[in-house]
């Protein structure tokens, strides 16, 4: 037996690639939708993977340091690294900010990094161009995708620093690309007033009698120097030694040093079930919409296309063509549709994804997952042509 | 009469009930031999398509008995279980209009019915070949419905109607859209195939042209059939 839908589609090719293509497109936007998603959870991941740290103490009953803000004091790494099970515990602050280069700025998370060698907690775990940190003030090494160069000048807050290095995939939960700097540095940009608030604060603290009293002639520039100095940071992050289960020693800080530890685990839950939660929802419901226009898009043209084939419908049914043979002929037509859709769609977001400003992860199973759901969507869509095919009166195709 | 072809006694057709039924049919008898064509002829509300869908077994008679060759496939009800595979392997169609498959080549239109009775795609394409090249449009065997003129495309559908070898072939105005010329020369065709393949033929027309052609005829005025001999002048 001849394919009729095949013969069908050969037959009107044009019209079948031209709506293909519509509907590919569509299934294109679907399929970036659904990497923008990935893209975001990949980019939680690897700021956890990248900070090299298997726990991340925080200020107590908060979920820092990317969700909430978070403080603790920047000596409380010392108590930790006192405490059975603890390799590594180093500062770290984070803070998302305009980076100026020139006339020009970027959105970037700036990155307080203590002094340390490669792989220490919170450094860039690799470069592709430069070198790392080595002097204890003004240098930077920048996520490629910031779109600095090495050598380039940055601005941040009142400093200015010098590109050393580059690194690729260092983001921020909300891809914003990363900008390393000295921990110090970066506790002191947290904070950094310029020289009128300096001033004012200053002025404000001298007008205050319980800070400057005649009698105790220190306290004043003791106060005012205290209010200078940033002794803060967001987190410190902990690496475990080996035998020791992360669960027990964060349990153990928690319990000791009245702060909050948590797991890698943990904080991956915090990071995609909290902070893009609602991210994934906007996006989810993109699909769906998105879901429902392909099928409603895929029935109006089925609908169509048998709407246009009602008379050759009648007359296969009058010379005694079975019913499953044209409702397979509508639903092969469906089908054939969404497979073009499907490959314009797949080849569209594949080379689309690039040239989005954030990270659009195409993953394999979204892919797989997309070409069943397109194939059902087709199949459901046709069944609204089908019936109005097997309703066709075979009768119609002789006069009278 | 013959006691092969097809055979219609007393049948009959109601739309409705009530006070609303409409008797389309009131009294139809009728019986074709094989290799016969006869003429059915009446004026516009007559009958003609009703009956014409009752022999098609498209529509179901309200009464009355249908004998094909020597099987009754009607007597107040349907004797026939699956009356799309009648349709399909025993009743031939032709169309006031073509109504080729578009999508589908001349030989592939043809070959469609036998493909859907079963037959292997290569023997279906050589019986549609072989009608083709008795309706002398095996030239066009490859081209499609949309570049053959009328004349071809109602050769085609007759080859479509004939190619099953059912045993009667229902023809709606065949001739409507052609010329004279063109509408003597389908009914020549269509007595030329009845001859070969003993085939009885029923003409539904209105065409003046064409009806001194038959033997005989059958009006029908409000859903009676009347039998009458015609010219049968053959064709020149």
């Amino acid at each position: 037996m001849i394919s009729l839908a095949g013969r069908d589609i050969l037959h009107a090719w044009g019209k079948f690639v031209f709506t293909g293509i519509g509907l590919g497109l569509l299934i294109g936007v679907t399929l970036t939708m659904a990497g923008v998603y990935r893209g975001m959870v990949d980019d939680g991941r690897a700021l956890l993977d990248n900070s090299g740290a298997d726990l991340w103490v925080v200020q107590k009953d908060t979920l820092g340091p990317y969700a909430e803000s978070s403080s603790v004091n920047d000596d409380v790494y010392r108590s930790l690294l006192a405490m059975p099970g603890i390799a590594q515990a180093v500062n770290v602050t984070y803070l998302t900010m305009q980076v100026r280069r020139g006339d020009s700025d970027v959105r970037a998370m700036v990155v307080g990094i203590a002094p340390g060698e490669l792989g220490t907690p919170g450094w860039p775990p690799y470069l592709v161009a430069g070198r790392q940190i080595t002097r204890g003030h003004y240098e930077a090494v920048a996520d490629i995708a910031s779109g600095f160069r090495v050598g380039d000048r940055l601005t941040i807050r009142r400093n200015h620093y010098v590109v050393v290095g580059l690194t690729r995939r260092m983001v921020s939960s909300s891809g914003d690309p990363m900008v390393f700097i000295p921990l110090k540095d970066a506790q002191e940009a947290q904070f950094l007033k310029d020289n009128d608030a300096i001033w004012q604060s200053r002025r404000r603290t001298g007008a205050n009698p319980a800070f400057n009293r005649p009698g105790v002639p220190d306290l004043l520039d003791a106060v005012i120097a205290s209010q200078s100095t940033n002794a803060f940071v967001n987190a410190v992050l902990v690496t475990i030694k080996p035998g020791h289960a992360p669960d027990e020693v964060a349990r153990s800080v928690g319990r000791w040093k009245r702060l909050t530890a948590y797991t890698r685990l943990q904080m991956e839950d915090i990071l995609v079930g909290k902070l893009i939660a609602t991210s994934a929802r906007q996006i989810g419901m993109f699909l769906v919409i998105l879901a429902v226009v392909s099928a409603a898009i895929v029935a109006f043209i089925i609908y169509t296309l048998t709407m246009d084939k009602i008379r050759e419908i009648a007359v296969l049914k009058l010379i005694g063509t079975r019913n499953r043979t044209i409702a397979a002929m509508i639903m092969q037509q469906a089908l054939a549709l969404g497979l073009i859709g499907f490959v314009v769609g797949k080849i569209t977001a594949t080379f689309a994804a690039p040239l989005f400003p954030k990270y659009v992860l195409l993953v394999p199973f979204d892919s797989i997952a997309g070409f069943f759901a397109v194939l059902a969507i087709c199949v459901l869509a046709s069944v609204i042509a089908i019936r109005m095919a097997l309703r066709v009166d075979p009768a119609e195709a002789i006069g009278g | 009469m013959s006691s092969k072809g097809i055979r219609i006694e007393g049948l009959k057709k109601r739309y409705g009930g009530g006070d609303t039924a409409v008797d389309a049919l009131k009294d139809v008898a009728m019986d074709v031999a094989p290799g016969e064509v006869v003429g059915l002829i009446g004026p516009s509300g007559s009958g003609k398509s009703t009956l014409l869908k009752c022999l098609g077994a498209v529509i179901d008679p309200t009464a009355g008995r249908m004998t094909l060759g020597d099987e009754v496939i009607y007597d107040d009800g349907w004797k026939v279980r699956d009356l799309r595979a009648l349709r399909r392997d025993r009743i031939g169609f032709v169309f006031q209009a073509p109504y080729l498959i578009p999508f589908l080549d001349v030989t592939d239109n043809v070959a469609l019915l036998p493909m859907l009775a079963g037959v292997p795609n290569a023997e279906a394409r050589a019986q549609a070949l072989e009608l083709l090249t008795a309706l002398d449009v095996q030239h066009r065997a490859r081209a499609m419905p949309a570049q053959l003129s009328g004349g071809e495309q109602q050769r085609v559908a007759i080859a479509r109607g004939l190619v099953n070898r059912p045993p009667v072939i229902l023809a709606d105005e065949p001739t409507a859209p052609l010329d004279s010329e063109r509408a003597m020369a389908v009914i020549r065709i269509l007595n030329d195939m009845a001859c070969k393949f003993e085939t009885a033929v029923i003409v539904v027309t209105h065409d003046e042209k064409i009806i001194p052609t038959f033997k005989r005829i059958y009006h029908i005025r409000d859903g009676v059939t009347h039998e009458e001999a015609g010219e049968g002048r053959g064709f020149a």
